[in-house]
């Protein structure tokens, strides 16, 4: 394939990504809008006022990056992971499979096509979280690259999630048993300076929790770690991830014989 | 001579679980064809042609595709590649034509292309109405067409149909085989089919290959082929009935009902001879046909002649 044959057919599988999750809007779209609009009201507004401040903001406007962050983070994972493991399961990856597109654009598609439903989620919530607080960027820039890297990351970590599923309950044990708890622990709702010293250690293990703290730092300008090294280690779980998933895809895992 | 539209050589695949799906199989089809591959279920036919379109990876071999070597460069061979599965592969929730433009797509084919290969092929297979419709709302006989414009988009110059016609009724089926010999024949589109139903190869192919137990068994010209048959059992329907079957000397004929006769013909003898003895009988007949597809006898006695040699050699290998 040349340069303009590769382009066209990238763009061919990311519309027809965009195009799924749009026809299912009331699935994909919908529903996290109005659960981060109960996360505002109830965690924000009503228990928030309670909670006082917290790193120098009000707790509305502490929470608000990372509840934008978790609802990338989810959005973005969970589309790969099923776009691509029902197109295993339907079996129409074979069309992909008996064209000539190279696995990188078919990788890159539905990466491509998860982080329009993150960050098309992450815009909703944005746009929700108006309705409670009044939204300010430190730095617009760093906000957007890191979100942007973030919604990668996981899109390429559900991509391989439906590259080794055999069956729809594999695809949800990641986002239950390991995503939605290191969200939760990622420091979206509180800082970790309130740990001990300890869990605070543990904590820093926890890979979300930079992701959510750069995000916050882009928001409010504050971070319970270095925004560099944590810049580093995002784009560094992006090019073992994505390696990883195209060598799974050349070598036919889960989808040949 | 023109490189073969497809050309397989010491083909082998050898699954997981250490079964030998294929056995070094060799095969040539050459361009313009209208080739059938034929087998039993599990014989291979499937995972033949799930090499060639890059479903399924072989364990040794070369396979060419107009002379492209799969292993140098598989994306150039698949441009001459349609395929047509078995199975209904597209999503069911998507519209007709996004199905078929998003293949177009995946070819490199910009829009501008693609939508009027789309509406030829859409009318052509009489699917244009349905093109706004979700695929999952055909019936199963659209949805095979359906399958058969999406592989039709690119214009491949080889297209694999994998039993095409299964669950077809015979007045859509025998419509899809004129449509078939139209792009064999007017466009020619080199085509391989796998079917189970024999009639269809008879009728469609010039050429056949018969694969049983991961071996091609037999490659050879329809026509070829069918003259080897030894004998062939014809039913003559009678004006009257009769209460026991005439003897007719030097011919099998049995009363299959009191109004039919069914009569078995070995190589060299003479219709005629038939029908004068029966006429001096004072019977008249009416009407006479095949009493089963020819093709299919003979394929059912390679398969069973080839499954008792392996019956024999594993009895063999039992005893020592």
């Amino acid at each position: 394939m040349n340069a303009t044959q590769t382009l066209i057919a990238l763009w061919t599988l990311v519309v027809k990504e965009i195009k799924r999750f749009t026809r299912i809007w009331p699935q994909t779209l919908l529903p996290p809008s109005i659960t981060m609009a109960m996360y505002f009201i109830i965690f924000g507004n009503l228990i928030g006022s309670r909670i006082g401040v917290m790193d120098g903001f009000s707790y509305m406007d502490f929470i608000v990056p990372g509840l934008i962050m978790m609802a990338v983070i989810t959005n973005s994972y969970s589309n790969v992971a099923s776009s691509f493991f029902s197109n295993k399961f339907q079996r129409s990856i074979e069309e992909m499979m008996v064209s000539p597109m190279p696995n990188w654009v078919i990788l890159s598609g539905f990466v491509l096509g998860g982080m329009a439903r993150g960050l098309g989620v992450g815009l909703i919530v944005t746009v929700v979280s108006l309705f409670f607080t009044r939204l300010s960027m430190e730095h617009p820039l760093l906000t957007v690259l890191v979100v942007v890297l973030t919604s990668a990351l996981f899109s390429v970590g559900g991509f391989i999630n439906a590259l080794l599923a055999n069956k729809f309950d594999d695809i949800s044990i990641v986002p239950t048993f390991i995503l939605t708890p290191l969200t939760y622990l990622g420091g979206v709702f509180y800082s970790i300076s309130m740990l001990p010293d300890f869990w605070q250690g543990v904590s820093m293990l926890n890979p979300i929790l930079y992701m959510v703290n750069v995000f916050r730092y882009g928001f409010l300008g504050v971070s319970d770690i270095p925004i560099g090294w944590a810049l580093m280690a995002i784009l560094g779980f992006i090019v073992v991830l994505f390696t990883v998933a195209l060598k799974m895809l050349e070598r036919g895992k889960g989808i040949r014989t | 001579m023109a490189e073969p539209a497809l050309s397989i050589r010491g083909l082998t695949k050898v699954y997981g679980n250490g079964f030998h799906a294929l056995k070094g199989i060799d095969l040539d089809v050459q361009q313009g064809d209208f080739f059938a591959l034929l087998g039993p279920n599990g014989a291979g036919k499937s995972t033949t042609l799930g090499v060639v379109c890059s479903l399924v990876q072989k364990s040794a071999g070369k396979v060419t595709i107009f002379g492209i070597d799969i292993d140098q460069d598989f994306a150039k061979a698949k441009y001459q590649l349609g395929v047509v599965p078995q199975e209904f592969n597209f999503n069911q929730f998507e519209k007709v034509i996004d199905i078929v433009l998003a293949q177009a797509g995946y070819y490199g084919m910009t829009r501008r292309e693609a939508l009027p290969r789309a509406e030829k092929l859409l009318s052509d297979l009489g699917l244009w109405d349905k093109r706004n419709g979700s695929a999952r709302m055909l019936s199963g006989g659209m949805k095979r067409r359906l399958m058969i414009a999406r592989a039709l988009m690119h214009r491949p110059k080889l297209l694999i149909l994998d039993e095409p016609t299964a669950g077809v009724d015979i007045e859509l089926r025998r419509s899809m085989w004129e449509y078939m010999r139209r792009i064999n024949r007017d466009e020619g589109t080199t085509i391989i089919l796998t079917t189970h139903y024999l009639e269809e190869a008879e009728s469609l192919c010039r050429n056949i290959a018969i694969i049983n137990n991961g071996d091609i068994i037999r490659n050879t010209n329809v026509r070829d082929l069918l003259a080897e048959l030894n004998t062939e059992t014809f039913l003559l329907d009678l004006a009257h009935p009769l209460e026991e079957a005439p003897v007719v000397e030097g011919f099998e004929v049995s009363l299959t009902e009191p109004s039919q006769l069914s009569l078995v013909i070995h190589r060299g003898q003479q219709m005629n001879d038939v029908f004068a003895a029966l006429s001096e009988q004072g019977i008249k007949v009416v009407s006479m046909r095949n009493r089963a597809n020819r093709l299919e006898e003979m394929f059912v006695s390679m398969v069973n002649s080839g499954q008792n040699a392996i019956d024999q050699t594993q009895r063999q290998e039992a005893h020592a």
